[in-house]
C-alpha cells in the first residue's frame, strides 16, 4: 500500500510540476476559462433579460458555473494529452518500470488533474467575485458546487487517460477533446434548459451533463439542487470511465 | 554543349553575417568544365554558404564569382537556368508523389507540354524510382529522397551540377549508387559537378580536384594525390599489448618521426622516412622490453592532409566551429 | 505566371485535400458550433431590438470567419512547411516568380475555402435560412466572403514565411480565436450589456466583417454594412498581402 501511495505521489508531483513551471501549460490553462468566462458572462449577459429567464444569482454567476465545469473538464482532457506525451517520448515506460503497482500511476494522474481543477477553479472563483458574480447558495451549496467541479475533472480525466492509455501518441488529442466539448456544449450552455430550442434541446435532455450543470447553477444560486441525482450520475461516469482507464492502463501494459 | 562555358570562377568571395562572422572569408577557385570537384571540410567551415552563394540564393557580401559563363549576382536568373542543385536538406513535398514532383518542377522549368511525363519518368528511371514513382514523398527511405533529389535537380539539362553532401545520412549502397550516378553524369554527359562533403572517401573516390575548407578559408587544393604526396610520409599507429606502456610506445617511435594525434591507447607516429623503417622502429621496441599486439601502416589519407594544414583532425571534427548562422539571421554586412 | 500560379495552386488544393484534417474539421467544426449556438441562443430573439427573427439567420454569419481562421491556419502553415523542408528553395532555383508562389498557394486556399462556404450557404438554406438579398446577394456573400477569407490566410501567409515554423502559425489561432469572441459574435452590438465588451466589440474590425456578411441574410442589402465589411476586409487582405510579398522576398533571397 505505501508503494501504491509512492508512485501515486511521485506521479502527481511531477505532473503538477510540470505544470506549474511550464509556462506554456500553466498560462492557457488559466487564460482560456477566464477568457470564456469574459466573452459568456461579459458578452452575452443581455441573455439574462430574456423572457423565462429568472436565475436569482444574475447572468454571471450562471455562466461561471459552465465556465468552471468546463475548466475542470478540459483540465482532465489535458492531463490525457500528458499521458499520451509521455507514452510517446518513453517516459511512461520509465514509470511502468518502476511501478509495482500500475494503477499508481493512473492515480497518480488523476490527483494531478484534481489539483490543477483546483488551482484553476480557485482562480476563476476569485476573478467572477471581483467582477460583482452574486452567490446566494450557501456554505454547503458551496462545497457541493466544488465538489460537482472534482467529479467532473476525474470523469473527463479517466475517459482522457483511457484514450491516451490506447493510442499512446499526441495525435489521439482530437479524440480526447471532441466528445468532451460535444457533451459539454449539448448542454444548457447559454440559457436554462426550458429555454433551449430546437434538437439541441431533445439532446439536452438525455445528456448526463446538464444535470451536472443545471445542479451546480442551482447549488450557486442556493435553490433546491439535485445534488445526489447529479452526484450519482457523477459518480457513474466515474465507475465506467474507470474500468475504461484501467482496461487501457492493461492494453498498454501489454504493448510493452 | 558548349564546354567552355560549364565552369565555375570565384574571386575573393566573402559572406559576412550579423554579427561580423565571416562564413566565407576570401576565397578564390576554379572548377573546369566536365570535372567532380569536392569541397572538403568540417561542419561549419562554410561548405554550405559557398554552394548557396553560387547557386545565387544568397548574395555574397564582396567577391566575385561566374557559374557558367554568368555573373551570379547580375545575371542570377541565367545562372539558375544553367545549374541544377541538390541542397543539404533533401526539400520535397511530404504529401505529393515522386511523379508529381517531376510534373511540377518539369512545368516551373519550362519544359514543354508534351515532354514533360516524358521526361520525368525517363529521370525516375534513371534513378531508379519508377516502381515508387506514385508513391508519397513522406512513405520514402532517405535513399530514394536524395535519388528524388537528384533527378529534379536534372529535369533541365543543368550544365553544372552543385550536389551539398548528397550522401549524408545514407546506408553504404545507398551511397555506392550515389557516387556512381555522380560519376556517370560527369562522364557520359559532361556535368561539371560541384560536391561539397565532410567524407573524406567520397572526395577520395570522386573528384577529380578538391579544395579544403576551413574556418571560411580554402586551406589546400589540388587532386586527391597530389594533396597526400604534399604530405608524402605514411603514418604508423602501434598498440601495446599492456595499455600501461603507451606512453613507453610512444616515446620510442618518436624517435622515427613526429608523434600524432591517435586513438586512446593506441601511439602514432608520422616517419621520416618510409615503409623501411619498421624494422628498425621494431627492434627499438624490442630493445626496450615493450610488447605490441598490432602494428598499422597507413598510407597518407586527406585526414592527413587537414591535419597537416589545420593542426585538426577532420575525422575528429564534431564540434560546429565557427558555425554560419542560418541565413533568416543573417543580415548582409 | 498564369502556369506558374496554377500548379502552385493544383498543390496547394492536393495537399489540403490529402490532407483530411484540414478538409473536415474547417467544415464540420464551424456548423457544429453554429447549430449549438442556435439551439442555446434561439430564446435571445426575444430580446426586444434583436434584429432577426430566428437565430440562425443571426449566426450563419459567423462559421466563415471560423472557416477564415482555418483557412489562414493552413496557408502558413503550408508555407512554413516550405520553409523547414528546403521546399521553398527548390521553388527558388527554378524561374518562378514569387507572386506565383503566394499567389497560388493563396488561391488553392481559396478554392477550399468557397467549397466550404458553398456548404455553410446550402446548410442554411436546408435548415431554413431567410435570404433577404435575393439571387444577387449569394455571389455578392461568396466574394465578401473570399475577400475575407484572403486576408485571414495571407496573415498565415505572412507569419508561415517570416517564422518557418508550423508551430508559431498554430500560435496565433488563439489570438484569432479570441478576436472573434470579442465581436458581435453572439449578438448585436447594441445588445450587449456590458459597455467595456460593447466598446471592444465596436473596435474590433472582425465584428464588421462578421456583419457585413449577416447583412445580405439579416437584411439584404445594407449599405453601411456592406460598406464597413467590404472596407475592413480590403483593408485586412491588402496588409496581409503586403505583409506576405514581403516576408516572402526575405525568404526567397535570389541574386
Amino acid at each position: 500500500m505505501s508503494r501504491f501511495r509512492d508512485v501515486a505521489f511521485a506521479v502527481w508531483w511531477r505532473t503538477i510540476h510540470n505544470f506549474t513551471t511550464n509556462p506554456s501549460f500553466l498560462l492557457p490553462s488559466i487564460i482560456f476559462p477566464l477568457f470564456f468566462f469574459t466573452a459568456f458572462a461579459g458578452g452575452l449577459s443581455s441573455v439574462g433579460n430574456v423572457p423565462g429567464f429568472d436565475f436569482p444569482s444574475g447572468y454571471t454567476a450562471f455562466q461561471f458555473v459552465f465556465v468552471l465545469l468546463q475548466a475542470s473538464a478540459f483540465g482532465g482532457v489535458f492531463t490525457g494529452f500528458g499521458i499520451a506525451a509521455d507514452f510517446e517520448n518513453g517516459f511512461a515506460r520509465r514509470l511502468l518500470l518502476g511501478a509495482p503497482n500500475r494503477t499508481a500511476i493512473l492515480a497518480g494522474y488523476a490527483l494531478a488533474a484534481l489539483t490543477r481543477a483546483v488551482i484553476i477553479g480557485s482562480l476563476l472563483f476569485v476573478v467572477a467575485l471581483i467582477t460583482g458574480m452574486k452567490v446566494t447558495g450557501d456554505g454547503v451549496d458551496l462545497s457541493g458546487l466544488i465538489g460537482l467541479a472534482l467529479l467532473v475533472s476525474l470523469t473527463a480525466t479517466l475517459f482522457a487517460a483511457g484514450v491516451a492509455f490506447r493510442a499512446r501518441t499526441i495525435q489521439a488529442g482530437p479524440a480526447m477533446q471532441m466528445p468532451v466539448f460535444l457533451i459539454l456544449f449539448l448542454a444548457p450552455v447559454f440559457v436554462p434548459l426550458d429555454l433551449v430550442a430546437g434538437w439541441v434541446h431533445a439532446v439536452a435532455k438525455v445528456n448526463p451533463f446538464t444535470i451536472i450543470v443545471e445542479t451546480g447553477r442551482d447549488l450557486i444560486a442556493g435553490t433546491n439542487p439535485h445534488f445526489l441525482l447529479a452526484a450519482a450520475v457523477a459518480l457513474g461516469l466515474i465507475a465506467l470511465f474507470m474500468l475504461w482507464a484501467v482496461r487501457g492502463l492493461r492494453r498498454a501494459e501489454a504493448a510493452g | 554543349m558548349d564546354q567552355a562555358s560549364n565552369g565555375i570562377e570565384v574571386e575573393g568571395l566573402v559572406r559576412e553575417f550579423k554579427g561580423g562572422i565571416r562564413a566565407v572569408d576570401g576565397i578564390d577557385l576554379e572548377v573546369r568544365p566536365g570535372e567532380i570537384h569536392a569541397f572538403l571540410g568540417p561542419n561549419g567551415a562554410g561548405k554550405s554558404t559557398t554552394v548557396l552563394i553560387l547557386t545565387t540564393l544568397l548574395p555574397p557580401t564582396a567577391g566575385t564569382a561566374r557559374v557558367a559563363g554568368f555573373d551570379i549576382v547580375r545575371e542570377g536568373a541565367k545562372v539558375r537556368g544553367s545549374i541544377g542543385a541538390a541542397l543539404q536538406e533533401a526539400a520535397l513535398d511530404p504529401l505529393l508523389t515522386g511523379r508529381e514532383h517531376m510534373r511540377l518542377q518539369t512545368a516551373l522549368q519550362g519544359v514543354p507540354k508534351a515532354d514533360r511525363r516524358r521526361r520525368g519518368d525517363e529521370l525516375l528511371e534513371r534513378v531508379g524510382l519508377m516502381d515508387a514513382a506514385d508513391r508519397k514523398v513522406r512513405g520514402y527511405s532517405g535513399g530514394m529522397k536524395r535519388r528524388l533529389d537528384l533527378a529534379l535537380a536534372l529535369v533541365h539539362g543543368p550544365r553544372i551540377l552543385f550536389l551539398d553532401e548528397p550522401t549524408t545520412g545514407l546506408d553504404p549502397q545507398s551511397r555506392a549508387d550515389m557516387w556512381d550516378e555522380v560519376a556517370r553524369l560527369a562522364r557520359d554527359d559532361g556535368v561539371t559537378v560541384f560536391l561539397t562533403t565532410q567524407y573524406l572517401e567520397e572526395a577520395d573516390v570522386l573528384a577529380e580536384r578538391i579544395a579544403i575548407i576551413d574556418h571560411g578559408h580554402i586551406v589546400a587544393r589540388g587532386t586527391p594525390e597530389s594533396l597526400k604526396a604534399e604530405i608524402g610520409r605514411p603514418t604508423l599507429e602501434v598498440t601495446p599489448a599492456n595499455p600501461v606502456e603507451r606512453d613507453a610506445v610512444e616515446n620510442v617511435v618518436a624517435r622515427f618521426g613526429t608523434p600524432v594525434t591517435a586513438s586512446p591507447g593506441v601511439a602514432a607516429v608520422r616517419l621520416r622516412g618510409g615503409a623501411e623503417e619498421l624494422a628498425g622502429i621494431v627492434r627499438a621496441l624490442d630493445a626496450e622490453g615493450l610488447a605490441m599486439c598490432d602494428f598499422q601502416l597507413h598510407a597518407p589519407t586527406l585526414d592527413d592532409v587537414f591535419l597537416a594544414k589545420t593542426g585538426r583532425k577532420l575525422t575528429e571534427e564534431d564540434e560546429q566551429v565557427g558555425e554560419a548562422p542560418e541565413e533568416e539571421e543573417a543580415v548582409a554586412a | 505566371m498564369i502556369e506558374q500560379v496554377a500548379q502552385m495552386a493544383r498543390r496547394s488544393i492536393l495537399q489540403t485535400l490529402r490532407q483530411p484534417a484540414l478538409v473536415i474539421p474547417p467544415i464540420l467544426f464551424p456548423l457544429m458550433l453554429m447549430a449549438v449556438n442556435v439551439g442555446g441562443l434561439d430564446a435571445a430573439t426575444n430580446l426586444p431590438g434583436f434584429p432577426a427573427d430566428t437565430y440562425l439567420d443571426f449566426a450563419i454569419a459567423v462559421p466563415f470567419l471560423q472557416g477564415s481562421l482555418f483557412a489562414m491556419i493552413n496557408a502558413g502553415s503550408s508555407l512554413a512547411r516550405d520553409v523547414e523542408t528546403g521546399f521553398i528553395r527548390r521553388l527558388a532555383m527554378t524561374p518562378m516568380q514569387r507572386a506565383a508562389l503566394l499567389v497560388g498557394n493563396l488561391s488553392g486556399v481559396l478554392v477550399v475555402a468557397l467549397g466550404s462556404s458553398l456548404i455553410y450557404l446550402g446548410v442554411g438554406f436546408a435548415a431554413g435560412m431567410d435570404f433577404p438579398a435575393g439571387v444577387l446577394g449569394v455571389p455578392a456573400l461568396l466574394a465578401l466572403a473570399m475577400l475575407i477569407v484572403l486576408g485571414f490566410a495571407s496573415l498565415g501567409a505572412f507569419v508561415g514565411l517570416r517564422s518557418g515554423s508550423g508551430e508559431a502559425v498554430q500560435g496565433f489561432f488563439p489570438l484569432f480565436f479570441v478576436a472573434l469572441f470579442l465581436s458581435s459574435m453572439s449578438l448585436p452590438r447594441n445588445l450587449i450589456e456590458q459597455d467595456w465588451f460593447r466598446t471592444i466589440a465596436t473596435y474590433n474590425p472582425v465584428s464588421y466583417l462578421i456583419e457585413g456578411i449577416r447583412s445580405f441574410i439579416v437584411y439584404g442589402w445594407d449599405g453601411e454594412a456592406l460598406a464597413l465589411g467590404f472596407g475592413f476586409a480590403t483593408l485586412l487582405a491588402a496588409v496581409g498581402v503586403t505583409g506576405a510579398a514581403l516576408a516572402l522576398r526575405t525568404r526567397l533571397v535570389r541574386t
